[in-house]
C-alpha cells in the first residue's frame, strides 16, 4: 500500500479551520503535542500556529491551526486570515493541500455551515465530528455513513479531549490521494450563472475563482477591504451581477446564505436524529444561577473576586521565592567579582532587569489559567453577556471587558487579548485604555505614597485609599473609552452577536500548554524591552562618575546622567511639587513602575535595602526643601499617586502596542495622552488642593 | 380568532419562553448578513431563552444552538409568533 503519492515530495499541508468553541485547539494539540510553533502572520497581529506531525505511515504532515471563524465572508480580522489562507491569497503562506473541518457535533447544523462554504472551495475536505460524547448525551445520534455520502467527504467522529478517534483522523489524512469534495449547497440558477460569469473576470491565475466569485456576489456595499483585494473591473462587473441579481428579485447578500442552510436542513434531516425535548439541559440548569439577576451577580462578583485574590495574594510566595533566588545570585556575584562597574552592570542592570521581570510571571501565569479557565468552560461568554449593557453604555462590546480586567494584573496580556475583539476601532480603543487600570506594578508606588502619606493611620484607611486609585484608574479608562468613542475614533456602539457555548470541563492539558505559551509570549515581548531599559537605566545612573572616589551613592546618582536630567526635568514638574529627586524616580519608572521604590532607596541614600518599607518611608518623610518644608506634603503624594494611575511609564506596553497595531502612531498618541492626563491630574491635585489652602 | 395572516413583530417585543419564527429584517445588509450566517435565516424557528441581568442582551435558541444578540438589533428582526 502506497503510503503517499510519489509525486509529492514535501510534507502534505493541513489547515484546521471550524467555528470557535468547536474543540480546534484540543485536535491541533492532540495530533502535534509539543511540536508546535506559535508566531504571527506577517504584516497582522494573528496568531499563526503550526505544527507537524506523522501520519499513520509515519509521514510527515504539517498542520496549520486557523482561527476560529463563522463564515468565509469575513468580520475580524482574525476571519480575514482564515479566509486567505484558504483561498491562497496570504503572501508567503503556501495554499493548504487538505482542509480538517471540525465541527461541534452537539451543534451540527451552524457548524456546517462553515463547512459548506469551505466545500467550495474545490480543495479537499476532511470532518470531524467532534464532541459526539455531549451530542449523543443530548440526545442526538448522528448516522456517519449518511453524513458521509451527503456532504460527499470523509467523516471522522471524535472526542478530541479523551483522544478518541486520532487513530481513524490519522489514517483519514493519510490517505494518498484524497478527493475533491463530491457534493456542495446547490444555488439558484440565476446566481449561479452569475457566479460562473464573475469566476470569469477574474484573473487567470485565481486559484479558486468559483469560491471568490461567489464571496464577492455575497458582499454588502460595507466591505471595502475585501473589495481593495480585487481590480476595479472585477468590481465594477460584481456590482453589475448584484444589479442583475437584485432585479430577479433574488439578494445576493441573502440568497447564498439561504441556499447553504437550506442543503444542510436536508443533510440533517437525513443524519441526524433528536430525542426532543427532556427538560433542562445541564447547561441550563448553570445558567440559571450565573446569568440570574442576583446570583449571576454574586457568582460573576465572586469569580473576580477569586481571580484576584489569587492573583495578588497567592502568587505573592512564588514572587518572594523569585525575589529571594534573584538576591543570592546578587550575593554569588558580589562573591565571585571584586567592585567595579562589570559586577554593577550585572547586578543593578541585568539581574535587576531580569528579575523584575520574571518577578510578575506567577501573577501572569495565575492570570492565564483563570482566563483558560474562564474561556474553557464557557463562562466567558456569559461574563460578556452580563457586562454587556455596562460597556455598551461608554460604546464598547462586552468582550471588552475581559482585556481590561487582565490590565490589572498587566496591560500586556489585556492588550494581547483584545485580538477577540472583531471591530477594529473597538479593539484600538480597548487598547488605548487598557493601561489605565491599575496593574500589579503600579502596587508597591501605591504602597509606599500611601505609607509615606498615612504613616499613623488605621489599615482601614489605607485600603479605602488604595480602593481609591483603583477606582480612579477604571473611571479614566471608562471616560476616556467613552471619548474617543465620540471623537477620534467615532463609531456606532458594536453589534453583539454572540454564541453562548454550552458549559463544559476544561481540559487541563489544554490549559496548561495555553499558559505555558503565553508565559513565554510575555517573557519574550516584555523581557526583552525591559532588560534593554534596565541596562540603560543602569549607566544613566552609573555614568559619569564622580570625582570623588568616597561619594555616596545618592552623591553618585545626584551628577550622573539620570541625575542631571532630573533637573533638567524639574522645571517641568515643579507645577506638580516635585523636585529633581522624584524627578529621577519617574524616569527611573519607565522600565518598570515598581522600580521608583528602588530608585527613591538610591537617591535618599537608604543604607541597607531590607525590603520593608518603613526605612524609605521615615527619609522620605524627614525630606526637606531649601527652605526647610517637607518635600512631602499630603498634595505632593496624593498627586503623585494620581500622576502613578494614570501615566504610561511602561516601555515594554509601548512596544507590545506598537505590535499590536502595527504602527508608531497608537502607541505615540497613547503615551502622549496619558501623560497629558496624569500631568493634567497631579496638576489639579497639588495646586488645586493649595487654592483650597491645604498643603 | 380567524386572523388571515399572522401580523409580524419586532423579536425584542417578545418575553422569555415565547417562541417564533423569522419573517424578515429591518436592518443593515451587513447586520442582515451577520445574523443570517449565525443561522437566522427567514422561517427558522427560535425561543427566547432569556435576558441578562441588567435587561439587556437577550438570549434565544435556534438550530438547536444559543445565541445572544441586544434589543437594538432584535427590533431589526421581524418575527410571527407560535
Amino acid at each position: 500500500m502506497a503510503a503517499t503519492d510519489p509525486t509529492q515530495e514535501t510534507a502534505r499541508r493541513v489547515a484546521i479551520a471550524g467555528n470557535p468553541n468547536c474543540g480546534k485547539s484540543t485536535i491541533f494539540n492532540a495530533l502535534t503535542g509539543l511540536r508546535q510553533k506559535v508566531g504571527n502572520y506577517p504584516g497582522v497581529t494573528v496568531e499563526r500556529k503550526e505544527g507537524s506531525f506523522h501520519g499513520s505511515h509515519g509521514e510527515p504532515m504539517t498542520l496549520l491551526d486557523l482561527p476560529g471563524s463563522y463564515s468565509l465572508q469575513v468580520r475580524s480580522p482574525d476571519e480575514a486570515v482564515a479566509r486567505d489562507v484558504l483561498l491562497g491569497r496570504l503572501p508567503g503562506e503556501a495554499r493548504p493541500d487538505v482542509v480538517l473541518a471540525v465541527v461541534d457535533a452537539s451543534n451540527l447544523e451552524r457548524n456546517l455551515y462553515l463547512v459548506a462554504q469551505l466545500l467550495e472551495l474545490d480543495l479537499p475536505v476532511v470532518l470531524v465530528l467532534n464532541m459526539v460524547d455531549m451530542a449523543e448525551q443530548a440526545g442526538t445520534r448522528i448516522d456517519l455513513e449518511a453524513l458521509r455520502s451527503r456532504l460527499g467527504i470523509p467523516v471522522v467522529a471524535m472526542v478530541a479531549t479523551k483522544g478518541v478517534g486520532l487513530v481513524e483522523l490519522r489514517q483519514a489524512l493519510s490517505v494518498a490521494t484524497l478527493p475533491r469534495p463530491l457534493h456542495r449547497a446547490p444555488m439558484p440558477a440565476l446566481f449561479e450563472e452569475e457566479v460562473g460569469r464573475l469566476a470569469g473576470t477574474l484573473p487567470a491565475d485565481a486559484v479558486a475563482a468559483r469560491a471568490e466569485a461567489m464571496l464577492l456576489l455575497g458582499l454588502h456595499g460595507g466591505a471595502l477591504d475585501e473589495l481593495a483585494h480585487h481590480s476595479p473591473e472585477v468590481v465594477e462587473a460584481a456590482r453589475a451581477a448584484q444589479h442583475r441579481l437584485r432585479d430577479a428579485e433574488i439578494d445576493p447578500v441573502s440568497a447564498p446564505v439561504d441556499a447553504r442552510y437550506f442543503w444542510i436542513q436536508t443533510v440533517c434531516d437525513a443524519a441526524v436524529a433528536k430525542a426532543e425535548g427532556g427538560g433542562l439541559s445541564f447547561s441550563d440548569k448553570m445558567d440559571l444561577v450565573f446569568t440570574h439577576r442576583v446570583w449571576g451577580w454574586l457568582s460573576f462578583l465572586g469569580t473576580m473576586a477569586l481571580m484576584f485574590f489569587c492573583i495578588f495574594w497567592v502568587a505573592q510566595g512564588p514572587m518572594d521565592w523569585i525575589d529571594d533566588l534573584f538576591g543570592w545570585l546578587r550575593g554569588v556575584v558580589e562573591g565571585r567579582l571584586p567592585e567595579s562597574d562589570l559586577r554593577s552592570l550585572i547586578n543593578d542592570g541585568v539581574l535587576a532587569g531580569v528579575g523584575g521581570v520574571v518577578k510578575f510571571l506567577p501573577q501572569i501565569l495565575i492570570l492565564y489559567f483563570f482566563l483558560g479557565l474562564l474561556e474553557d468552560s464557557g463562562y466567558m461568554a456569559r461574563a460578556a453577556f452580563i457586562m454587556d449593557r455596562m460597556m455598551s453604555r461608554v460604546g464598547l462590546h462586552g468582550k471588552s471587558f475581559i482585556p481590561l480586567l487582565s490590565s490589572f494584573a498587566c496591560a500586556i496580556p489585556g492588550i494581547m487579548a483584545t485580538r477577540t475583539i472583531e471591530n477594529r476601532k473597538d479593539r484600538l480603543v480597548t487598547i488605548l485604555v487598557a493601561p489605565l487600570m491599575s496593574c500589579s506594578a503600579r502596587v508597591p508606588v501605591y504602597t509606599l505614597m500611601i505609607a509615606v502619606l498615612l504613616p499613623a493611620s488605621a489599615l482601614w484607611q489605607k485600603v479605602a485609599l488604595m480602593l481609591a486609585m483603583y477606582l480612579l484608574g477604571v473611571g479614566a479608562a471608562f471616560g476616556m473609552a467613552w471619548l474617543f468613542k465620540k471623537t477620534l475614533l467615532r463609531s456606532e456602539t458594536p453589534m453583539l452577536l454572540m454564541e453562548m457555548p454550552p458549559y463544559r470541563w476544561p481540559s487541563p492539558r489544554s490549559i496548561a500548554l495555553r499558559m505555558w505559551e503565553r508565559a513565554l509570549l510575555f517573557l519574550r515581548r516584555a523581557g526583552t524591552v525591559i532588560l534593554a531599559l534596565s541596562v540603560l537605566l543602569w549607566a544613566l545612573a552609573t555614568y559619569p562618575k564622580p570625582a570623588d572616589p568616597q561619594a555616596t551613592r545618592a552623591e553618585a546618582i545626584a551628577q550622573s546622567f539620570a541625575g542631571r536630567m532630573g533637573h533638567a526635568l524639574e522645571p517641568a514638574i515643579r507645577p506638580l511639587g516635585y523636585d529633581w529627586k522624584i524627578g529621577i524616580g519617574l524616569i527611573g519608572s519607565f522600565a518598570a513602575r515598581e522600580v521608583f521604590v528602588g530608585t527613591m532607596g538610591i537617591v535618599y541614600n537608604l543604607e541597607q535595602e531590607t525590603g520593608d518599607i518603613e526605612p524609605l518611608r521615615d527619609l522620605m518623610q524627614a525630606e526637606k526643601r531649601a527652605d526647610g518644608t517637607p518635600v512631602y506634603t499630603p498634595l505632593v503624594c496624593l498627586g503623585l499617586m494620581v500622576f502613578y494611575v494614570l501615566a504610561m511609564q511602561c516601555v515594554s506596553t509601548v512596544a507590545v502596542v506598537y505590535r499590536e497595531t502595527n504602527s508608531w502612531r497608537w502607541p505615540l498618541f497613547q503615551t502622549a495622552y496619558m501623560t497629558v492626563l496624569a500631568y493634567g491630574g497631579a496638576l489639579i491635585v497639588y495646586q488645586g488642593g493649595r487654592m483650597l489652602g491645604w498643603q | 380568532m380567524t386572523a388571515p395572516a399572522p401580523a409580524s413583530e419586532a423579536l425584542s417585543g417578545f418575553g422569555v419562553g415565547e417562541r417564533g419564527k423569522v419573517a424578515g429584517f429591518a436592518l443593515e445588509p451587513e447586520q442582515r448578513q451577520r445574523l443570517l450566517e449565525m443561522g437566522l435565516t427567514v422561517g427558522v424557528q427560535f425561543e427566547v431563552v432569556r435576558f441578562a441581568p441588567m435587561g439587556d442582551p437577550m438570549e434565544i435558541k435556534l438550530r438547536g444552538y444559543h445565541l445572544s444578540l441586544r434589543k437594538k438589533e432584535a427590533a431589526g428582526v421581524q418575527v410571527v409568533r407560535i
